[in-house]
């Protein structure tokens, strides 16, 4: 698995369970004493032991600590880059859902090997929707569920979101849209601000 | 084929309904290019594109002169409305009259017929710093312009670029770190012989004078011995120190051995001093060294060979004379310092019992 991916779970476990639960669950997994490079390649099975030890440390399911974290990846101020570059996807979170198909090429263009899984949005009628999750890996659907869910809060839409497995490796999300502009969203220039 | 021959053949052929529609027309071009404008025969805009129009709030476009708001850089001879008319289809350069930060670039598309001039214009390059001076939206391009996708590349490229640079930054301090470990001695924090042989060839290869320095601890293996190896190591720390305080900055020192030292004194000329240093060293070394309620009494042996007695001072030649010289100053009863002299080698060469090595322990 790409270093950033890895780099990202390690800082969402240490941002939100604490430096203490971080170095346990590094212990319990043998995971690098520096923690993840993000641009370094590792073993995949390095990242599942991680999530193994975080599940066992917190007592939570893997499929639930996987929502949060990609609740994290969007809502978190560490990780504004990512939320940035999201919601160059569009306008509004409808834009936002029909530019998921072009995601994991749009992420290839800035890291060739970051390897995300495919994605392919279906409109089922104007507000329902079904983002098919492909991956090689279980459960990231789940991560996909936390990222809807806050790019839906940060565009300041309102959705209803259930996730369902298909096979192994590939999970269905059902969107339901109920309201585009529920609330005012966050504020999103084109121009980055400066450091 | 140009605009203009196109719509001669197509006003031969039917009216295309849509040119009959100056409305119409307009909300394509707004919706298509919507930094585009059109000037008349006199030099008057017409028209703008809904973003050109944004990123010149103060009062309309419409109805001023276009070289007046603009300057072309590129051609060069558009100065007027005319050879504007002529520059139909070529890359224009421009710059807003007010603002010359603000550049465009552009093509004009003339119809000689009616007069018209339609000009769309890009910011290029600069688009980064117009996004933020004018503060445009993904609203502000036309859906399929690829500026947003440039931007998003932009900062992800840059976000990716600036995790390598900490990456590399982290990796350099890391080699860093590597490298003064493979050159240091871990518990005295002094050089190791690697380093030595390193700094050894460089002096020899440098003009500049210099001398090799060999110290032996004595009566070491007594405190190792007796007190354990804490005391030992205890007592290595200390010379280190004693080492560190009596030399120079510029003369590098190193723990080559057990209880081995060597110096190499930079731009040494002057024997009788470093004699003299070597004496000061083993009168401080003498001095016991407190371990716990126990003194440790140990003094050491100190042998120098200096280059300016040799005409290639090849550093093996130098480090096994002063090995010669420490090993007469254990002969003469230990606590001494010797100068390597060619005497003292031959004596050396010639007597079968003595060998120029050393033994650890005394």
């Amino acid at each position: 698995m790409h270093g950033l991916i890895n780099r990202s779970i390690e800082c969402f476990l240490r941002d939100t369970y604490g430096q203490a639960a971080w170095d346990d669950v590094a212990r319990r997994a043998a995971l690098p004493v520096q923690g993840f490079e993000a641009m370094l390649a590792y073993e995949d099975a390095l990242t599942f032991d991680m999530l193994d030890a975080a599940s066992g440390l917190l007592g939570r399911g893997r499929a639930d600590l996987l929502e949060d974290f990609g609740t994290y990846l969007v809502a978190h101020p560490r990780v504004e880059a990512l939320r940035r570059l999201l919601r160059f996807g569009g306008e509004t979170f409808r834009d936002f859902l029909h530019s998921l198909d072009d995601l994991p090429d749009r992420a290839r263009l800035a890291v060739p090997d970051l390897g995300l899984p495919h994605l392919e949005l279906r409109d089922i009628s104007t507000d329902r929707f079904s983002l098919r999750v492909r991956g090689d890996h279980a459960s990231m659907g789940a991560v996909f569920v936390g990222i809807l869910r806050a790019m839906a809060d940060d565009y300041g839409a309102l959705v209803f979101l259930e996730a369902s497995a298909v096979s192994q490796t590939v999970e269905d999300i059902a969107i339901t849209l109920l309201e585009d502009r529920f609330a005012r969203g966050r504020d999103f220039d084109l121009s980055q601000a400066a450091p | 084929m140009t605009v203009q021959r196109r719509v001669e053949q197509r006003g031969e052929a039917k009216a295309d309904p849509g040119l009959q529609d100056p409305d119409w027309t307009r909300a394509v071009f707004d919706r298509l290019m919507p930094m585009h404008l059109l000037v008349c025969a006199t030099g008057h805009i017409l028209h703008t594109g809904p973003t050109l129009q944004k990123i010149l709030p103060e009062g309309s476009l419409v109805g001023q002169r276009f070289l007046e708001v603009f300057r072309v850089l590129r051609p060069s001879n558009v100065q007027a409305i005319a050879p504007l008319m002529m520059a139909d289809g070529m890359k224009l350069h421009l710059s807003l009259r007010r603002d010359a930060k603000t550049a465009f670039k552009g093509v004009a598309v003339a119809d000689q017929n009616r007069g018209l001039i339609t000009i769309n214009l890009s910011f290029g390059i600069g688009i980064v710093d117009a996004v933020r001076r004018f503060n445009l939206t993904g609203a502000d391009f036309a859906p399929n312009d690829l500026t947003i996708e440039m931007l998003y590349l932009i900062e992800a490229k840059s976000a990716a670029m600036e995790e390598s640079r900490q990456l590399n930054t982290r990796l350099q301090t890391a080699m860093i770190a590597a490298e003064e470990r493979a050159f240091t001695d871990g518990l005295t924090g002094l050089k190791n012989r690697r380093a030595m042989d390193h700094l050894l060839t460089q002096a020899a290869a440098d003009d500049a004078p210099f001398a090799v320095m060999n110290i032996d601890l004595d009566f070491f293996k007594s405190v190792n011995d007796t007190l354990g190896h804490a005391a030992g190591d205890h007592v290595l720390i200390r010379v280190a120190e004693i080492l560190n305080a009596t030399l120079r900055e510029a003369d590098h020192i190193a723990r080559v051995g057990g209880d081995e030292f060597m110096v190499i004194l930079t731009d040494a000329t002057k024997p009788s001093h470093m004699l003299q240093t070597a004496k000061k060293l083993i009168a401080q070394i003498e001095t016991p060294i407190p371990y716990g309620d126990q003194m440790c009494r140990i003094s050491a042996s100190i042998g120098i060979a200096v280059s300016g007695d040799y005409a290639d001072p090849a550093p093996d030649t130098m480090s096994h004379d002063a090995d010669v010289a420490l090993y007469a100053s254990k002969r003469r009863g230990r606590a001494q310092a010797t100068l390597y002299t060619a005497e003292l080698g031959d004596m050396t060469e010639n007597s079968a019992t003595v060998r120029p090595t050393r033994r650890d322990g005394d």
